[in-house]
């Protein structure tokens, strides 16, 4: 190639570079210092662009596109606020691990510093939400960066990056550089292989276990399909159970019939009581977040704990483990899944009977249990009809943040990777519409639902307009309960049940509201006619609204109060005023 | 109003703090780049974890590299998670605790030194005397007039905190610190 085929503008060196990274589609908003961009998005048809109608909506949408699919998601965005609203899905995605290459418009480079119109520091805001950013000040860095960029936001331990881009730099030409050209940065190599000392330490310590556990959590997604293949080898040849992270759900099948359920704070008393009792841990892609651990001190006492993450930080944070074995989960696990099926003749299955006779006895407390009711739509009936009405269907599920965020991890059965997306780590209320929208552009044929509550969806719900213009049909399935329940139950569990400004009384008419945006309005108040209406949104092909009633004061559970162990849930048959009210002791109540 | 009914219980789990804190002191080379800097002390402060001491510059012109020395308190889980919180950023090529390593090696700590600059009052007796402590540390003249000294001194941080003492009864106006330079004894590098 002669030097002056590689000669372009900024503008169209961006749009080269994505092209050259696989970009399909890229969800963004334009504004003076993205204007020369939008100019060549106008000029080229490869890369589809979704108009959004708030910053926020496109981080989201681009990490839904990114967890469902497997890819990067992009998004585009202006200077100043543009790149303020966008904070928020930037450390969404870096706490969970989303891949996201995020592209801000910046003011003319002698211009920074000034206080210029629609100014902002970038890279200085974004630094902590991100797992890498940049200013671009040369053009002929800018083709390299973008390259990096996406190397950085999918390899290792994935996460979001920024690429910002004075608008003096998106006009001027420059040489563009093809991602073959690109060098890899020598100070960042993650390591993917796992040590083979290590792994076969972790199967000598697994073939001895009486009493092991399985936790897996998104790290299995992130890896890959071929993860989520081995952990279910995995799990078939050990005849372990196995456990999940609210963010790690679908690895291995929730019909599966080693499956105990989520565990952590609102899991199952079969999950948690397993995990506390356990003699030997196998915690794979997942980091002891303090939702799952409970009480520190008292986290699964007797066991020796088995860790296999590609985040070298994520080792011995919160809790001390014996075997660290640091690479991705798929090759660590091949490597375990190999060495195991060769010492499948001298381990003893039948010693693993007493365990699993435990764990029956635990799961026959039925700790998912609730009141069922005939004249109001309980929330948990809600799920468990949504989840039987669309399950032999190609189903994706978001939510956004809340009693119905856990409702959705305890009643709706996942099957498989890649369909389940949920703000874990940063807890985001508003993060579900638009994920759900991000997931309906990658699959525009699957049926795509945003389980969402009456609170939460109105954080984001400027993005029906979004839905509407591109003829995306996501179901937004509200489980309309008046408060925002998760605040109320914590009210009445710490608060002596003073429901500070948890009741919204001013709510929108939801079917109407629908209507005014151009999607469909369903509104279902009886549990009679839930599987009907339920029936009709999926029959329906454009965006719907579901208002679905329930029961305003139900709470979730099986709850692991704070201050407690696993070991202490409070569950839902137990649950009486008084005991939730007498849940923490004066003890817990005083942590910070 | 009601606080006094029911004391505020939490979302969080806290356990107690059991192990005793350290100092360590730990090199991290690193890419020259803009922001590189904010990166690492943005890590410190965003993650609560103490600087006592910070010293940057580029050491290898030709690859673009600067070694950081900080010196750093805290227990010893939360030393490890700083090094691996380092490793983590991208422009990061190495970290090591030169503390841990100096133990390793059979030493009791890393070679450490420290540059100041101290600027004394200096008349009538106190001049003298001023002159006298400075030489039995060390430390030369670099600016004076027959009102005032200027004293550079390196050394230990103890020995300048020494110093800095001593200079204080006899009119000490400021005082400038570079911060710690450090490296391991023995042939090899970091």
């Amino acid at each position: 190639m002669s030097g002056t085929e590689n000669q372009m503008t900024g503008a169209e060196i961006v749009l080269q570079a994505l092209k050259d990274n696989g970009v399909k589609h890229i969800f963004g908003y334009p504004g003076g210092a993205v204007l020369p961009i939008y100019d060549e998005i106008f000029q080229q048809e490869e890369i589809e662009h979704i108009l959004v109608r708030h910053e926020q909506g496109a981080g989201h949408m681009a990490e839904g596109y990114a967890r469902s699919t497997g890819k990067v998601g992009v998004m585009l965005v202006t200077s100043g606020p543009g790149a303020t609203n966008a904070v928020t899905p930037l450390q969404d995605a870096l706490m969970d691990s989303i891949p996201l290459v995020c592209i801000s418009g910046q003011v003319p480079t002698p211009l920074i510093g000034s206080d210029a119109f629609q100014e902002c520091d970038t890279v200085g805001i974004t630094r902590p939400c991100t797992k890498h950013n940049w200013l671009v000040k040369d053009v002929n860095d800018l083709a390299r960066i973008i390259h990096e960029a996406f190397r950085i936001a999918q390899s290792g331990r994935p996460g979001p990056v920024v690429v910002d881009i004075p608008k003096d730099i998106q006009f001027a030409t420059g040489t563009y550089t093809p991602p073959s050209a690109v060098p890899t940065q020598t100070s960042y190599q993650p390591r993917t292989q796992g040590d083979l000392k290590k792994i076969e330490e972790a199967v000598e310590l697994m073939k001895t276990a009486r009493r092991p556990i399985i936790y897996s959590g998104g790290g299995v997604i992130n890896s890959g399909p071929q993860a989520s293949h081995f952990l279910r080898e995995l799990v078939e040849l050990t005849g372990f159970p196995i456990t999940s992270t609210l963010m790690g759900l679908g690895a291995y099948p929730a019909s599966g019939k080693n499956w105990l359920g989520m565990l952590g704070m609102h899991g199952t008393y079969e999950a948690n009581m397993a995990m506390h009792d356990c003699d030997v841990m196998v915690c794979i892609g997942a980091r002891f977040d303090d939702r799952i651990t409970g009480r520190l001190n008292a986290f699964s006492p007797n066991s020796k704990k088995i860790h296999i993450d590609i985040d070298p930080s994520s080792i011995n944070k919160n809790v001390r483990v014996d075997i660290p074995i640091l690479g991705d989960v798929a090759t660590v696990l091949e490597d375990m899944v190999r060495l195991w099926r060769a010492a499948t003749k001298t381990v003893d299955r039948a010693r693993l009977n007493d365990w699993w006779t435990g764990i029956a006895k635990w799961r026959a407390r039925k700790s998912l249990a609730y009141t069922p009711s005939d004249d109001v739509i309980m929330p948990q009936y809600a799920i468990q009809r949504l989840y039987e009405l669309t399950k032999d269907r190609d189903t994706y599920i978001t939510t956004e943040v809340g009693q119905h965020q856990m409702w959705a991890a305890q009643f709706f059965g996942f099957e498989q990777p890649n369909r389940w997306m949920t703000s874990g780590g940063l807890g985001t209320m508003g993060y579900g519409f638009p994920a759900a929208v991000g997931v309906q552009v990658a699959h525009p044929e699957s049926l795509v639902i945003d389980i969402a509550g009456d609170a939460s969806i109105q954080m984001c719900i400027q993005e029906m307009s979004c839905a509407v213009q591109y003829g995306l049909p996501v179901k937004i399935f509200i489980l309309n309960n008046q408060y925002m329940g998760m605040v109320r139950q914590w009210q009445q569990l710490l608060h002596g049940n003073r429901l500070s400004h948890s009741y919204t009384e001013a709510m929108p008419d939801f079917v109407k509201l629908a209507e005014a945006y151009g999607g469909v309005g369903i509104r279902c108040e009886k549990p009679s006619e839930l599987d009907e209406a339920i029936r009709q949104m999926i029959d329906t092909p454009q965006p719907v609204i579901f208002d679905c009633r329930v029961a305003n004061l139900a709470n979730c559970f099986p709850m692991i109060p704070s201050g407690k162990a696993h070991n202490e849930m409070l569950l839902p048959d137990e649950a009486t005023d008084e005991a939730v009210a007498n849940a923490i002791d004066a003890k817990g109540r005083q942590l910070v | 109003m009601s606080a006094h009914l029911q004391p505020t219980g939490s979302a969080y789990f806290i356990a107690k703090e059991t192990e005793l804190a350290e100092t360590h002191t730990l090199s991290v080379l690193v890419d020259n780049e803009p922001g590189v800097l904010a990166r690492v002390i943005g890590l410190f402060s965003g993650r609560g974890y103490n600087i006592e001491s910070l010293t940057v510059s580029e050491t290898e012109h030709e690859a673009h590299l600067s070694r950081i020395t900080i010196v750093t308190r805290g227990t010893p889980h939360v030393l490890e998670q700083i090094k691996h919180q380092l490793e983590r950023l991208v422009p990061v090529h190495r970290v090591v605790d030169l503390t841990v390593r100096a133990a390793n090696l059979g030493h009791d700590r890393p070679i450490e030194r420290e540059l100041a600059l101290v600027k004394v009052h200096g008349s009538g007796e106190h001049r003298v005397e001023a002159l006298r402590l400075a030489d039995a540390f060390r430390a030369s003249v670099i600016d004076a007039n027959i009102e005032h000294f200027v004293f550079e001194i390196t050394g230990k941080p103890s020995k300048i905190e020494q110093f800095i003492a001593i200079m204080k009864p006899l009119g000490l106006i400021e005082v400038c610190r570079t911060g710690i330079a450090a490296m391991n004894r023995g042939p090899q590098g970091m």
